[in-house]
């Protein structure tokens, strides 16, 4: 990496394995990132240059997709469509960095009978997968009355029900010196004032990646918006496209990718902003993107 | 898990170790109500989301149930059908053969591409994050819609290997060659394993690379004296999770066969057939004991790489002792 060898033989050999290398990973990536490329083109083509034109240059420059994608599908505009989308999505949020904070303090730092069996249950749950109470979830919220509103997607996450959070919480608080709520403690605070007041401030990396993850998560997931949602009203971006989908046709299909672009853009942008800390949260806990 | 995860400086004592005031029994009940009191929406979700649920759902499986009336008991009738249900056992087949590629090339993928990205250099972060963008957009239904479109036929990539005198005819519309879009599409997201294994090559102490060298050790020799062994604990936990992941996937077969799992059933993934069975046609009870075939399998295989585990997986620390 150093071109600043001794002889001259060496440094040429290691800017040419550096470039070498360079090459490579550029390949991997342009290769990685084709299909987000060929969506962004895809949609500025008309829809039969969609699927005839291979090339990523369109040959009809049609950004009119975009007007059309901003109109919606049947009645329902992107506003309305990105409106629910966000809701969903910033409830998700909010729920699962109270609920998950609350419990990882409990877990991390206070003593009390049947905490080792809640921990484990807690761990227990993360590898269970989410057929398993989809059915019964289903009924309860039905008797409550709840399916076709937005209560059965972010209620659960303001009851913690995310233990993957929890258990990331809980890593970082570990990672908090304890003498800190020692210090506290002697300062008098309860439990309740040192979680707000000491430990709260302290959590903002682990607040932010739990953000970052519930958002995205929440925005792209699909199955639970696709069973609860049932009311057109009430569809979010995923289900809006889904729309697109059942109107056959390829005239639809510029302004679905034009809508898929759009879609993205939060992601995108949340990424673009935080992709360092991303890969650092998934360093650190092993969490699946 | 702790072997990716450890901090760099050592654990805090545990914080039980308080100077108690002046009311240490006093202080050990207010910490127990307050514990409950910062647990109490996770109790809540657990009794009722998750435990409850479960009972639910295991006695649903030996129901009839549609949702409408009330769930007639039919013992192990559910179960038994299974083994008629030539959906089910071809959803089952799809699902094992979609694992069965799919993980081990992802991982792969990921392995090789952690190794090459594990050196400091510039643009290395900048190579990270791009690879690791597929892991985030994967999921989504746009992505799902490239793929439909690009593996159409006619799509783009029919059409470049006609260019070179292939002709598939098609791949999601073709019942032989369905599921490998699906397989390509797990694989392109392996920057999540990747990110796990980088981490996990940077616990490796350097010092056993240069006496490796020392000894006159080649690249290969080194790889698989030291790297792999040493990463073997990483290997085995992203084998974990993949192999779960694998068997709930859905979003992508939803959407590029339209529902249906189709062209024959080619894409039907278990998640898939679960979800018609449970939400078109109203077979609550059979989709509940899918759900927990679903569990034992995950469980059984999970076990099965924990007991190989053993003979594969190396821990540092062990060893020592």
């Amino acid at each position: 990496m150093t071109t600043t060898a001794a002889s001259p033989a060496p440094a040429e050999r290691t800017s040419l394995r550096t470039w070498a290398w360079h090459a490579v990973c550029v390949v991997i990536g342009l290769v990685l990132l084709y299909p987000v490329l060929w969506l962004l083109t895809a949609s500025f083509k008309s829809g039969e240059e969609v699927i005839s034109n291979l090339s990523p240059i369109p040959k009809v420059f049609t950004p009119g997709n975009y007007t059309e994608a901003v109109d919606g599908v049947s009645g329902l505009t992107l506003w309305r469509l990105f409106g629910n989308s966000l809701l969903v999505s910033v409830g998700t949020v909010v729920g699962n960095v109270l609920s998950c904070s609350l419990a990882a303090y409990a877990f991390a730092r206070l003593r009390f009978r049947g905490r080792g069996l809640y921990f484990a249950l807690m761990i227990g749950t993360l590898m269970l997968p989410a057929h398993l109470m989809l059915i019964p979830q289903y009924v309860i919220f039905q008797e409550l009355g709840m399916v076709g509103t937005y209560l059965p997607l972010i209620l659960p996450k303001f009851l913690a029900t995310e233990a993957f959070f929890v258990f990331l919480v809980v890593q970082f608080i570990r990672s908090l010196p304890a003498e800190l709520d020692q210090a506290a403690a002697i300062d008098g605070c309860g439990p309740y004032r040192t979680f707000w007041h000491v430990i709260m401030p302290l959590l903002k990396p682990a607040i932010v990646t739990t953000t970052i993850f519930s958002f995205i998560w929440s925005w792209n997931d699909f199955f639970s918006q696709v069973i609860y949602l049932v009311e057109p009203e009430t569809y979010t971006l995923q289900l809006g496209l889904r729309m697109f989908v059942d109107m056959d046709g390829s005239a639809m299909f510029g302004p679905m990718f034009a809508m898929s672009v759009l879609t993205l853009v939060p992601v995108l942008l949340f990424f673009l902003a935080f992709q360092r800390l991303l890969v650092e949260g998934v360093q650190t806990t092993g969490l699946k993107g | 898990m702790s072997q990716a995860t450890a901090p760099p400086r050592p654990m805090p004592p545990p914080s039980g170790a308080l100077p108690a005031a002046r009311h240490p029994s006093r202080r050990r009940r207010s910490q127990a109500v307050s514990g409950h009191v910062f647990l109490a929406p996770w109790l809540i979700g657990t009794l009722v989301l998750t435990l409850g649920p479960m009972v639910i759902s295991l006695y649903l499986s030996f129901t009839d149930y549609d949702l409408f009336s009330r769930p007639r008991w039919v013992g192990l009738a559910n179960y038994r059908y299974m083994l008629e249900d030539d959906r089910f056992l071809t959803s089952a087949g799809v699902t094992l053969e979609y694992a069965l590629i799919g993980t081990p090339l992802k991982l792969a993928a990921a392995l090789a591409v952690a190794l090459l990205l594990n050196r400091a250099s510039r643009g290395v972060g900048l190579y990270r994050a791009a690879f690791y963008a597929p892991s985030l957009l994967g999921a989504s239904v746009s992505v799902a819609l490239v793929w439909r479109a690009l593996f159409a036929t006619d799509g783009a990539t029919d059409r470049s290997l006609a260019f070179f005198g292939v002709h598939v005819g098609g791949f999601t519309d073709n019942p032989d060659y369905a599921l490998y879009p699906l397989v390509l599409l797990t694989v392109w997201q392996f920057g999540a394993p990747m990110v796990v294994f980088l981490a996990g090559l940077k616990q490796i102490p350097k010092e056993l690379y240069e006496s490796a060298s020392l000894d006159g050790a080649g690249r290969m020799r080194t790889f698989f004296s030291i790297t792999l062994p040493m990463l073997s604990p990483v290997l085995f936990f992203n084998l974990v999770l993949e192999i779960i992941h694998s068997f709930q996937a859905f979003t992508p077969a939803f959407v590029i066969s339209g529902g249906t799992g189709g062209p024959s059933d080619s894409t039907l993934l278990y998640s898939l057939y679960l979800y018609q069975q449970a939400f078109a046609s109203f077979h609550m009870g059979y989709a509940s004991a899918m759900a927990w075939v679903l569990l034992a399998v995950i469980a059984l295989i999970t076990y099965a790489v924990f007991r190989s585990a053993r003979l594969w997986v190396f821990y540092a620390q062990e060893d020592a002792s």
